[in-house]
């Protein structure tokens, strides 16, 4: 319950700064490990703070980046910080960053680039005392938009690295 | 025009005031490419004769793809067969250039065709209508029937290279990413087809997305990037069997931008592992890797010099991507890239002479050509993304992906002067083309 009032302040913030990616399930079905395979993870009740649904919506699973940077904001630092309360407080889940970039790039530059920004997350919740064994990461590049259009507000949306949990 | 162009030898003088980088009708035909804006040279190429009835059905087909092919460059235009006066009837008969040069055609191309069974035979003959000369020797070409469009592939490079002094590229295949589905959940897989946008063959089933396929060498074998583990990986793929292997993979990495070096042996590509990309050499015999780079920064879409010795490569070392190259036997990395932008996926053209690459600067991209050293710059093209270009075996053409704001990626090619930018066709969205070699 501590969590959750803690988390509530955040909303707010969360909905301007971050994206949710309520498409989980699609990148495992899609490209989960296990080469051809379809895996399956359960969401649970967004309402259970231990569920991969509460963590995704309800903390934030989205930090966003600036043009070509794969610096940390002050918000997503602070998405980061509480991702990272979470996911000590339950040790169960593995944990994947993904990178992803803007469409205005190239395509191995934006492959470069995201790797780039999914090692800056792994390496923040490292710091903040989540365990390096947990970590995966992967860049998608410009592969995966969250948002489609042309315009900035999409491509703002796309320069983004998502934590993507599984038990 | 004016009104004496009817007349055969003033046919010839108006022919040089419209297209003065014809050499004189006393020299040979000769088209320069170098050059830059040309009026096509008119030329005309009536359906071949069939020289028995089952060559029938391929009469008109050969002459249309050498058509496509040939006004494909720009270099030529072709005369429609509603608008000829002369007739060809038998291969072998004299040709009437009076009846040619009537309706200004500079070149004539003549052929035959006839089938036995699955075998069929293909002669053509080139002419120079103005000087009622006959270009190069004509040429009869053998095979199956299902290599027919081969045959026109090989005549139109005949044709091209006797005009042009340069070896042809129709002969040739693209290996590209097929596209479908929505764009957030989009479906890529490898696909290759003839360079006209024929006989699209799917390499991979598109379960797994995949990208940037390029060819070896000898157009036999394909490198590409999937994401079949999950993670990016490069594989090497065996284009007639189909057969794919993982290569230069190492755990904790992501691999990506392979391409072959010039022997085929080695492959450059890109590895990222906490956040820095370096680019690596990988002998595919025997697995030996060499690093190439070593720095903080993004070091990606590595591409030999054709003789082997040096690689061009992009780099965000300074701060914004820019492009770079090295030797292979060692020494620092030099920057090619000074004007303003950033520039990224080189690549060394098959000549040697020139390096295309992609360029942005002020929310456009652009595809351009520049001397390896960096000099002469100038770009070919412009929109909201232009990106990664491909040369045509003979390096006078560059195919690459366009896509314009909020549409979907297609092909599209342009020649090195910059003209003739035109849609490659393809089933559906494409992008990520690679060119061929000539093949065998």
């Amino acid at each position: 319950m501590k969590l959750f009032t803690k988390a509530t302040l955040l909303i707010a913030a969360l909905a301007l700064a971050a994206c949710n990616n309520p498409r989980e399930g699609e990148y495992e079905s899609a490209y989960g490990a296990g080469a051809g395979g379809i895996s399956s993870t359960a969401l649970g009740d967004p309402n259970d703070p231990t569920s991969i649904a509460y963590f995704n919506e309800t903390i934030g699973d989205t930090v966003n980046f600036t043009v070509d940077s794969s610096d940390l904001t002050p918000m997503g630092q602070t998405i980061l910080r509480t991702q990272a309360v979470w996911l000590n407080r339950y040790p169960e889940y593995r944990i994947l960053i993904e990178g992803h970039a803007d469409e205005r790039g190239t395509r191995e530059y934006n492959i470069a680039l995201g790797a780039r920004r999914a090692a800056r997350v792994q390496q923040f919740l490292i710091a903040e005392g989540v365990s390096a064994g947990r970590i995966n990461t992967v860049s998608y590049g410009k592969e995966r938009p969250v948002e489609v259009c042309a315009e900035q507000r999409c491509w703002d949306l796309n320069r983004r690295a998502v934590t993507a949990v599984s038990r | 025009m004016t009104q004496f162009s009817r007349r055969p030898v003033l046919s010839l003088l108006a022919g040089f005031a419209l297209a003065p980088r014809v050499a004189l009708a006393q020299t040979p035909l000769r088209i320069e490419i170098t050059e830059g804006v040309i009026e096509p040279v008119p030329y005309a190429i009536p359906d071949f004769v069939p020289e028995n009835a089952a060559g029938g059905q391929y009469a008109a087909g050969l002459a249309r793809v050498i058509a496509g092919n040939l006004s494909g460059t720009g270099l030529l235009r072709e005369i429609p067969a509603n608008a000829h006066v002369g007739r060809i009837t038998s291969f072998e008969a004299p040709v009437q250039f009076a009846d040619w040069r009537a309706i200004n055609a500079r070149a004539l191309i003549t052929g035959a065709v006839r089938v036995d069974g699955q075998q069929i035979t293909v002669k053509f003959r080139l002419f120079d209508v103005v000087s009622g000369q006959q270009l190069g020797d004509g040429l009869q070409l053998d095979g199956r029937t299902d290599a027919w469009r081969r045959m026109a592939h090989r005549v139109s490079d005949q044709v091209y290279q006797r005009l042009t002094g340069e070896s042809g590229y129709f002969d040739s295949r693209v290996v590209f990413i097929a596209e479908s589905g929505p764009r957030d959940a989009r479906r890529k897989q490898v696909a290759i087809m003839d360079q006209d946008g024929e006989n699209v063959q799917y390499l991979t089933d598109g379960t797994a997305l995949a990208f940037a396929p390029r060819f070896s060498p000898t157009g036999d074998r394909i490198l590409f990037t999937s994401y079949e583990t999950g993670f990016p990986r490069i594989y090497l793929m065996d284009v007639a069997t189909r057969r794919r292997q993982v290569i230069g993979d190492q755990p904790g990495t992501m691999t990506f931008a392979p391409r072959f070096s010039p022997d085929g042996g080695s492959v450059v590509y890109s590895l990222s592992i906490d956040g820095r990309t370096d680019i690596f050499l990988l002998n595919i015999g025997s697995g030996q890797r060499w690093q190439l780079t070593q720095t903080e920064a993004i070091d990606t879409a590595p591409s030999f010099a054709p003789d082997g010795a040096q690689v061009v490569f992009e780099s965000d070392r300074s701060g914004t991507s820019q492009l770079y190259v090295m030797p292979l036997q060692g020494g620092a990395a030099s920057r090619i890239s000074h004007g303003q932008g950033r520039y990224s996926t080189p690549v060394w053209s098959p000549r040697g002479d020139l390096i295309a690459f992609t360029k942005s600067h002020n929310g456009r991209f652009h595809i351009g050509v520049m001397r390896t050293d960096g000099s002469n710059e100038r770009l070919l093209t412009a929109s909201f993304l232009d990106e990664g270009p491909t040369w045509s075996p003979n390096g006078r053409v560059i195919m690459f992906t366009r896509e314009e704001a909020g549409g979907n990626p297609s092909l599209m090619s342009v020649d090195i002067t910059g003209r003739n930018l035109r849609r490659v066709p393809t089933p559906g969205p494409a992008s990520d083309p690679a060119w061929s070699p000539l093949l065998p």
